[in-house]
């Protein structure tokens, strides 16, 4: 339910205007609009309540590609906001038989006030956004956009660090095909950090239509072959696993395979309350032995997932009322 | 290429002024410059081969330019190019220039303006865009991203084409 001709990154509403919204990018959102999301989710930390804000709205989660953790947290968010969920199951065989993403839209169109999306194909939530008439969420497309993903990740870091600005973030992993990792940097454009390191084997930097954007927002960054190089002066290590599933030749990911991997070691020689970040699943990247490192945060990350998107919806469908 | 010949052996310095002598003047018709070396059958293409349909076509290729090095010159006697045809024009030949002429004069000048967005006309080269996968029912819609080089941004996958796969595409 966008303006047709509306470019991504427009940032069309200067002010805090959630209602209504389909949520496609990041870089759609202002600073002001992402502080109020996030002040709208730390009402939501804690121990739940029961609430039934959402009562008579149905949620549909359609997942076109293998999902927990964010399918979950939808589901999870949209119940204890005391909404209904339909779901369209991630047993996609008969989606991918022959119905088009185009009729399956204009199905759950009129089955629900609103839609979260997740599909292999980039743009496949923008599409959905300008066919149908409730507001789409976007949770993924392809490599490119995961955008609740970021604003939880940017939102882990405002409650751990107590602040988003004047940070070092470094970025290691995946850069090229792990959209949440593109979606944090983006995420950042719209903050102050300090430095931005992008971390990545040479194959899996991010694409260059990335660069580009990142160049054009004015995000102070600069690209790194190790991380032992600026892990000195990092205060939140966003970590990613290769995205296997994207690489368009099966022998360019054994090339990288297992390039990259966090050690206790390494971690010995970040500054003092460096954060650790990682949008699970993990691979081989993210050893277990790290979780018990003072440093690691990605499971409050994961479970900050539920606030988040419950301040989302409430904003999306409600109209903001925390 | 005969005419370039002819200006090698003749000695003659090859700026602007002096390529336009290489072919005579056409009494009405348009004079297409300043279209990249090599993309001059390209443009005829895009005229719909007026050639075909009786046009009288002089062409100059691969000549000295002082703004673009190399360029080709197409001139079409007795027809007028079209608006329309000077935006498509844009696409492959982004810095080309359209003069009509009546009795031997300019009577309009058009220069190519690429538009800022196009509907169906390019395709996306990433296989996993959705105007690609679901081409069916998704629309291609591109913006424009850069003029010098021409570059278009698929709006859904955020894919550029350069202007070498634009020219490829529509050439
Ligand atoms: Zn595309």
């Amino acid at each position: 339910m966008r303006g047709r001709n509306e470019p991504l990154g427009a940032e069309l509403v200067s002010r805090d205007a959630w209602k209504g919204r389909d949520v496609i990018s990041i870089l759609d959102f202002s600073r002001r609009e992402l502080e109020s999301l996030f002040a709208a989710a730390s009402e939501f930390v804690g121990p739940p309540k029961p609430r039934k804000d959402l009562a008579d709205y149905i949620v549909a989660t359609a997942f076109f590609e293998p999902s927990t953790r964010t399918r979950l947290s939808f589901t999870t968010a949209a119940l204890r906001l005391g909404a209904k969920v339909i779901d369209l199951s991630p047993d996609v065989s008969s989606i991918l038989k022959g119905e088009s993403l185009h009729d399956t839209t204009m199905m759950l169109e009129g089955y629900s006030d609103l839609i979260v999306m997740r599909h292999p194909s980039e743009g496949a939530a923008l599409l959905a956004a300008e066919l149908a008439s409730v507001p789409v969420v976007n949770g993924g497309d392809g490599s490119q956009h995961h955008p609740t993903q970021a604003m939880l990740d940017l939102f882990t870091v405002k409650r751990l660090k107590g602040k988003i600005d004047g940070l070092t973030y470094t970025v290691l992993g995946d850069n090229r095909y792990a959209r949440s990792a593109t979606s944090f940097l983006y995420g950042l454009t719209k903050f102050k950090p300090k430095m931005v390191y992008i971390v990545s084997p040479e194959t899996l930097r991010p694409r260059d239509e990335v660069i580009k954007q990142l160049k054009g927002l004015g995000l102070r960054f600069e690209q790194r072959a190790e991380l032992e190089q600026v892990i000195g002066n990092t205060d939140v290590l966003y970590l990613t696993r290769i995205q296997k599933e994207r690489f368009p030749d099966p022998n360019e990911y054994e090339k990288v395979k297992g390039s990259y991997k966090l050690t206790k070691e390494v971690l010995a020689k970040g500054r003092s309350g460096m954060i650790v970040l990682h949008p699970l699943p993990r691979s081989t990247e993210l050893p277990y032995e790290i979780d018990s490192e003072k440093s690691s945060a990605y499971m409050t990350q994961a479970h900050l997932g539920v606030p988040l998107r419950m301040a989302l919806l409430l904003k999306v469908i409600g109209g903001g009322r925390s | 290429m005969g005419a370039m010949t002819l200006a090698r052996r003749g000695n003659l310095p090859q700026n602007d002024d002096q390529t336009t002598m290489l072919v005579r003047k056409i009494p009405d018709g348009s004079v297409i410059d300043h279209i990249a070396a090599g993309k001059a059958l390209s443009v005829l293409r895009l005229l719909g081969n007026p050639q075909e349909n009786g046009f009288t076509i002089a062409m100059v290729m691969n000549v000295s330019s002082s703004k673009m090095k190399r360029k080709d010159i197409v001139k079409v006697e007795g027809m007028e190019v079209s608006q329309e045809q000077v935006q498509r024009l844009a696409l492959i030949a982004p810095r080309a220039s359209v003069n009509i002429v009546r009795a031997y004069r300019v009577v309009a000048k058009r220069n190519a303006v690429p538009p800022r967005t196009l509907r169906g006309i390019l395709s996306c080269t990433a296989p996993t865009c959705v105007s690609v996968r679901e081409k069916d029912s998704a629309p291609s819609i591109f913006f424009l991203s850069g003029k010098s080089p021409l570059r278009y941004r698929c709006k859904y996958c955020g894919r550029e084409l350069t202007e070498k796969e634009i020219s490829s595409q529509l050439g």
